[in-house]
């Protein structure tokens, strides 16, 4: 159902999160370039790390989160053809979202909430910081109940039919950040805010990382399961030809769903407040979750191969080359692929928990999850929007090729910005530090990278602002009655007509993720309520 | 209770399951593709849990607990106490207290090619501690003791850094260490701290 109020609650959705980005986008090149201390003018602890904390909350919770709830709202009425269920509940979470994005970015920008997105407890914050971060998750959760509401209610008028791929994937993902976001949700409601308002005088640290290491994995996947679902809903169709294996997206958005869970410990490798037998079982789940992707990168890859060759393409390679590489959905994959395999590799290594202490915090870390999640998963959030934005506004794209250059020079300066991210950390550089003042040798080997590193940021920000104009312009553009594109689905090669219900339905895995979270988080979680423990009282910064 | 019964209704679950999961349509080429990545992937992780369950390389895990309120009251971690220390089996411990924004004591010297076990502990909030080109690192976590043992195979002069944002001051968070060839190292002379709390 293609309507004019899911239009407009989508496209109001995807503007809060674009808008977050472009703002975001302008601070991360004046952090590259503080870092530098090239610039001596720059040098400001106190606004670098205000500049830190905002660009991480824009990016993480404001960007994903507002993205997500648009995309999701569409592709729920576009697939299940129907129209939103409780559209005003919904505009209520769109608003609980952005007043809790506003009452959070007072107290950022004016530096009263200079504790990183990952808030670091006993470090403490203004408290409006706090409760503006739970009111956008709160907003977040009024998403994941219209959606898995929407999931179900569909299920009930059509028995026995498969659910639509892209609702599917819908479900799995508000199921997973229902279960992702209650980690943080305790921490910020037992300790941040009770601390933050003098309601209690200490909290454990140990405690508030270990809830927090809860969110912090899955969380990735609750941004990148958009991402997946164009792969697998989109890109066949828009490459020309049809989707490998409907059966095996499925299964690899239910092993992300419920093995992106029980994993969060791969973040505590470090430290010391959990032994080492339950981090070496969150680092075995770890490389499970690994499988998922690597048959999404599979199945894509073949139905990219089924469209090359129904295009002409011959031989070995041929495929590649008769691909649309002009369709922006299709460049997307690509770039958004080869950005995985390099950031796929990194993360094994942040994996492999012994090896973990060599980049542990280091530079390596922000190298790698600006490769693989401002590259790889918002490359995709870019083809998502110049595909829909067409068709949320009904009139044609501004301009197909600077839509073209924009994804071409995201990709060149995410490469040129990450690379010498990871070299530095392997040259020891820790993340997270306004300047470098260390007064050692070493130091000076990091120099030539963090110029490469200002100017790989020029590029992003360049591309980041295309983005915007070319969605800004095709929005203003006047209207064109003559344009009748309709968002379309892929088919599979294969149709499904029946499916085993694992497979079309969440409830069972809802209650296996429930089994594995206690097995995963019960005794870490519970060792605080045991143990001799001694809190910290809070701290300014 | 007829366990023959019980036996059959699960023997028939199981067959329907394996059913089911048969009926799923996989193409020959993709079944062969997860068969690649699942033995990778197992391939990885038996080497992991080998190493960790045979050779004992595991991440800095020691869950012990100390009030990082009243370090100045614990005899482990006074003053004199911080630093090199080697005990009468020639076992070296140092024990270091990290503070925004520096790391106490400010220098300290150790042999390389050596079993050395570090003690970390905060007095105040969340620091972290890398040695650049070792695998001297963990987070020190205010109540919790943070204990790594390593080696150096290098003499050098190594910094020690501060890797976790621990408020506006931390890039001034570190200090130095000397990693001394064996044979010229010179064992301090201090009486072992027994470690002992308060």
């Amino acid at each position: 159902m293609n309507d004019a109020a899911t239009r407009k609650l989508a496209i109001s959705h995807l503007w809060v999160a674009f808008g977050a980005f472009i703002v975001a986008c302008f601070m991360g090149e004046y952090q590259v370039l503080e870092r530098s201390g090239f610039i001596q003018a720059l040098n400001s602890p106190t606004v670098y790390f205000a500049s830190v904390s905002t660009h991480g909350v824009l990016m993480a919770f404001v960007l994903t989160t507002f993205f997500i709830m648009g995309f999701g709202y569409y592709t729920a009425a576009t697939s299940l053809k129907q129209p939103i269920w409780n559209p005003t509940l919904a505009w209520g979470g769109f608003w609980l979202a952005l007043i809790g994005t506003v009452l959070a970015a007072i107290p950022l920008l004016s530096g009263k909430a200079s504790v990183l997105y990952t808030f670091y407890l006993p470090i403490q914050a203004h408290v409006a910081f706090y409760i503006g971060a739970t009111l956008l998750v709160i907003g977040s959760w009024i998403w994941c109940v219209i959606m898995l509401v929407m999931f179900n209610q569909w299920k009930k008028a059509n028995p026995g039919q498969p659910v639509p791929l892209a609702m599917f994937a819908t479900g799995a993902n508000a199921m997973l950040w229902l279960w992702a976001s209650a980690g943080v949700a305790l921490e910020v409601l037992f300790q941040a805010i009770p601390l933050a308002l003098g309601w209690i005088d200490t909290v454990d640290a140990g405690l508030a990382r270990t809830l927090f290491a809860w969110t912090l994995h899955p969380i990735v996947y609750f941004w990148l399961i958009p991402a997946y679902t164009a792969f697998y809903v989109f890109v066949p169709k828009q490459a020309g030809g049809y989707l490998f294996s409907d059966e095996m997206a499925r299964a690899a958005f239910i092993v992300l769903a419920v093995f992106a869970l029980p994993i969060g410990f791969h973040h505590l490798y470090m430290d010391p407040e959990q032994e080492k037998g339950w981090k070496l079982l969150h680092g075995i789940g770890t490389f499970v979750v690994a499988i998922p992707t690597l048959v999404t990168g599979f199945t894509v890859i073949a139905s990219l191969e089924i469209a090359g060759r129904l295009r002409g393409g011959k031989g070995i390679f041929g495929w590649i080359g008769a691909l649309p590489w002009s369709n922006p959905m299709v460049l997307s994959v690509i770039l958004s692929l080869l950005m995985l395999i390099f950031g796929g590799f990194g993360g094994i290594v942040n994996a492999s928990y012994a090896m973990n202490a060599m980049i542990h915090n280091t530079a390596w870390v922000p190298g790698h999850f600006h490769l693989i999640f401002a590259g790889t998963t918002v490359i995709m959030y870019f083809a998502v929007a110049y595909y829909l934005w067409p068709l949320l506004v009904g009139k044609p794209l501004f301009s197909n090729s600077m839509a073209l250059v924009q994804l071409w020079t995201w990709f060149i300066g995410m490469s040129i910005m990450t690379t010498p991210w990871h070299v530095l950390g392997l040259l020891g550089q820790p993340r997270r530090i306004s300047s470098v003042v260390y007064n050692n040798l070493l130091t000076l080997s990091w120099q030539p990278y963090e110029l490469m590193m200002i100017f790989g940021g020029l590029i992003l920000l360049g591309s980041a602002c295309l983005l915007i104009y070319n969605l800004a312009k095709t929005q203003l553009s006047p209207a064109t009655e003559d344009f009748t594109q309709q968002v379309e689905y892929a088919e599979p090669i294969h149709a499904v007509t029946s499916l085993p219900e694992f497979l079309n339905d969440l409830s069972l895995w809802n209650k296996v993720i429930a089994v594995l979270m206690a097995i995963s988080f019960g005794f870490p979680i519970l060792q605080f309520f045991f143990m001799d423990t001694f809190e910290s009282s809070g701290w300014g910064y | 209770m007829n366990t023959d019964a019980l036996k059959s209704k699960y023997e028939k679950l199981w067959r329907d399951t394996c059913e089911k999961v048969h009926a799923i349509h996989v193409d020959p080429l993709e079944r062969k593709w997860i068969a690649i990545s699942l033995l990778v992937i197992a391939l990885l992780v038996t080497i992991i849990t080998i190493d960790a369950l045979f050779h004992g390389i595991n991440p800095p895990s020691k869950v012990e607990t100390i009030d990082s309120a009243s370090l100045h009251l614990n005899k482990e971690f006074a003053e004199e106490n911080l630093g090199v220390q080697v005990d009468d089996k020639g076992n070296i411990t140092i024990r270091m207290v990290a503070g925004r924004y520096s790391f106490f004591p400010k220098h300290i010297d150790v042999p390389a090619e050596t079993k050395l076990t570090f003690r970390w502990v905060s007095m105040d909030v969340l620091h972290g501690v890398h040695i650049p080109m070792t695998n001297m690192s963990t987070m020190i976590v205010p109540g919790y003791v943070a204990e790594v043992t390593t080696t150096f195979p290098k003499p050098g002069e190594y910094p020690i850094l501060c890797n976790e944002y621990c408020g506006l001051g931390h890039n001034h968070m570190w200090s130095n260490i000397s990693v001394i060839a064996k044979e010229d190292w010179k064992s301090p002379l201090k009486t072992p701290a027994t470690g002992d709390k308060q």
